[in-house]
């Protein structure tokens, strides 16, 4: 196989090589250089290719759409510049949207981090049979949101469902699951929760176990509690994991459709509730233009649905930079457990 | 995301690292080691101590948590429309067949399984593939704009591009895809995260003098693409494949939009079953739980390879 010898790039030449280089190069010796330099563009090109045409241009184009009149059947009608947007903007349905899905978001996100945190802290206790436990926590993450959503929304049925004869069972009337606002909003957010929770804990996990232990237990020995070395040392120091987490966690969580879609079809038409109460922006999208017919206003939606997820992205990435650096200036126990952890490495 | 710089993940864990006494592994499963030495100074909370009953009682609650509502389908499923009614079932009926049977009556499931199948394997090859010519690419060869494309490369991986449907639906109609899997297919060919996932892998685990040997002993790119890097890569390309199953298997919004109900995928066939006025629970919750087995059976082949998956992700960013 040995068909071409070439010379490395860097070092000093030996005088043979510098001979063969004042020689003309041999149509293999050209190939060579060809492959070598073309190569890589030959192997990252189906990427950009393809993702060009299927990811960035439609995303660039949706910008064109939202500047016209564009009916689903009628197609393309005239310039109308930011109109749709203005319209959008002024439209109550469009606010009401952007309420729902923050709550919705904000009432999944927060507790599911929690749990989350919690859960990974236990299973890094050492247990017994962890991918036992691991599989465990894992497995809701393999139902489908339309599954989830379907199992949900029938155990959150106002009449009979689940939950409300649970709640009968303490005492507690049946509560209006579907009908009132911020309960369905709970009821959407819980399906979101039980499918991501033991998700987001496993990655968790994973930071958690790489942080070294004699942190730990310096800081045990200098008498930080539990609790304390929670605080002190396990947050900080899984900090870029959170981040990552919460980022995720917000392009997911605002881009929410399958649940409030298909929570209580059959009285509501899967249009996000009988008022709307859960319909989050991504279905008023799709109400917009599938229902309605109005790609031009859909395509502002989806724009402005863009840039709302890119300005929640850079706060809570600052947000939660902030939060996460709480320890930023460690009080002196923890700095002292870090100094002694350290010196206690290299020792 | 330039902050979640890559860590190396020991392959052992370390315990209590003390300087007089050399590291001891961590005997995940208990096993192995007799003695006291099982009971070892592991966790955050317990130093010297094992978890305790309050650990795995409050992790059993919330596994039982998780998987009740899975039950409750289960039994609901199994029973009629009138279990559903009661305040904690908790044993299956003998109707599971009959609901079944309604549910194949009422959904074309066998042509939605298999479309989602087909979707599902076509989308996973090409996007393994692609992602691990483009990753080998970024991570080990060098080339003019390498930096710059990859930046663009991470840019793009936050970019919700669920919002371009619209257009996307557009193109489609004009090629007259709309109602075929085609349709479904294309727009995922590639994914910004699997040549990031790939990438990640690559530069880490394949040394730089092995290409050059390959280089030296004679063989072409396309050569030591095969030979070298493809061997590396195996173990990141299932679990890449794996995710990628797994998302093109649990899309809802893009099918719905251009697949028509005769021709569903697993997900807009399931929910069509809700979408009549008189909806009997027991069949809709059978639909729910055919609909899982598929995945329920992958969990069990390939539990441990998602769950590495999602712990590597997490320390590779």
């Amino acid at each position: 196989m040995t068909t071409t010898i070439r010379p490395p790039a860097s070092g000093t030449p030996t005088p043979q090589r510098r001979a063969a280089a004042s020689e003309p190069l041999t149509f293999r010796q050209r190939l060579s250089r060809f492959d070598v330099k073309a190569s890589p563009y030959f192997y990252v090109s189906p990427f950009f290719i393809l993702f060009a045409l299927v990811g960035l241009f439609p995303l660039i184009y949706t910008l064109v759409v939202s500047m016209h009149e564009w009916d689903l059947l009628k197609g393309q009608g005239p310039f109308v510049g930011f109109e749709n947007f203005v319209e959008i903007l002024g439209d109550s349905m469009f606010w009401n949207s952007i309420g729902n899905t923050i709550s919705i978001f904000l009432l999944s996100s927060i507790p599911q981090l929690t749990i989350a945190l919690i859960v990974a802290y236990l299973l890094d206790q050492g247990l017994r049979a962890p991918t036992f436990w691991r599989m465990s926590v894992l497995l809701p993450y393999i139902v489908t949101p339309v599954a989830v959503a379907i199992i949900f929304s029938s155990a959150f049925n106002e009449a009979d469902g689940l939950v409300n004869n649970l709640l009968n069972v303490f005492g507690i009337a049946d509560q209006q699951w579907k009908h009132d606002t911020f309960l369905s909003h709970v009821a959407i957010a819980t399906m979101v929760n039980f499918r991501w929770t033991g998700y987001n804990a496993l990655i968790l996990l994973a930071a958690m176990q790489s942080v070294p232990r004699d942190l730990y237990e310096s800081a045990a020995i200098d008498g930080a509690g539990a609790v304390r070395r929670f605080f002190s040392i396990t947050i900080p120091s899984i900090r870029p994991t959170l981040i990552f987490v919460i980022i995720t966690a917000t392009i997911g969580g605002l881009q929410i459709f399958a649940e409030p879609r298909l929570f209580d079809v059959s009285t509501a038409g899967g249009i996000g509730g009988s008022d709307r109460q859960f319909q989050t922006t991504v279905l008023f999208m799709w109400e917009l233009a599938f229902f309605r017919r109005d790609f031009g206003e859909a395509a502002a939606v989806a724009w402005l649905l863009f840039l709302l997820i890119v300005a929640f992205g850079l706060v809570n990435f600052l947000i939660s930079r902030r939060i996460a650096t709480g320890g930023d200036r460690p009080n002196r126990r923890t700095r002292r457990a870090r100094e002694r952890a350290t010196r206690g490495g290299a020792a | 995301m330039s902050t979640l710089t890559p860590e190396p993940i020991p392959a052992v864990m370390v315990d209590d690292v003390e300087p007089d006494r050399p590291a001891r592994p961590r005997y995940d499963d208990g096993s192995g080691t007799p003695g006291r030495r099982r009971r070892r100074a592991m966790g955050t909370a317990g130093i010297g101590s094992r978890p305790g009953f309050l650990t795995y009682g409050l992790l059993a609650a919330f596994i039982i948590g998780g998987a009740y509502p899975l039950w409750w389908s289960v039994v609901v499923g199994s029973g009629t429309n009138a279990t559903r009614g009661e305040t904690l079932p908790l044993i299956p009926g003998g109707n599971f067949f009959v609901n079944a049977s309604k549910v194949l009556d009422a959904i074309p499931f066998w042509l939605a399984l298999g479309n989602s199948i087909i979707i599902s394997a076509v989308i996973t090859i090409s996007v393994v593939t692609f992602s691990t010519l483009a990753g080998y690419a970024f991570a080990k060869l060098r080339f003019r704009g390498r930096d710059g494309l990859m930046v663009f490369v991470i840019a793009t991986m936050a970019i919700p591009t669920q919002l371009g449907i619209i257009p996307l639906f557009m193109v489609m109609r004009e090629l007259g895809w709309t109602g075929t899997i085609g349709a479904v297919i294309v727009p995922t060919l590639v994914t910004a995260f699997g040549v990031f996932f790939m990438r990640q892998y690559l530069v880490d685990v394949i040394p730089d003098e092995l290409i050059e040997a390959a280089r030296v002993d004679g063989a072409n790119q396309i050569r030591t693409f095969f030979n070298v890097a493809l061997p590396a890569a195996r173990p990141a390309m299932a679990i890449l494949g794996l995710f990628t199953f797994m998302m093109a298997w649990t899309d809802y919004l893009w099918p719905l939009i251009v697949l028509s109900p005769t021709n569903p995928t697993l997900q807009t066939a399931l929910s069509q079953l809700q979408s009549g006025y008189y909806v009997d629970y027991s069949v809709v919750l059978t639909g729910a739980i055919l609909a899982t087995v598929p995945l329920l059976v992958l969990f069990i082949v390939a539990g441990k390879q998602l769950i590495s998956g999602i712990m590597q992700g997490a320390v590779k960013g």
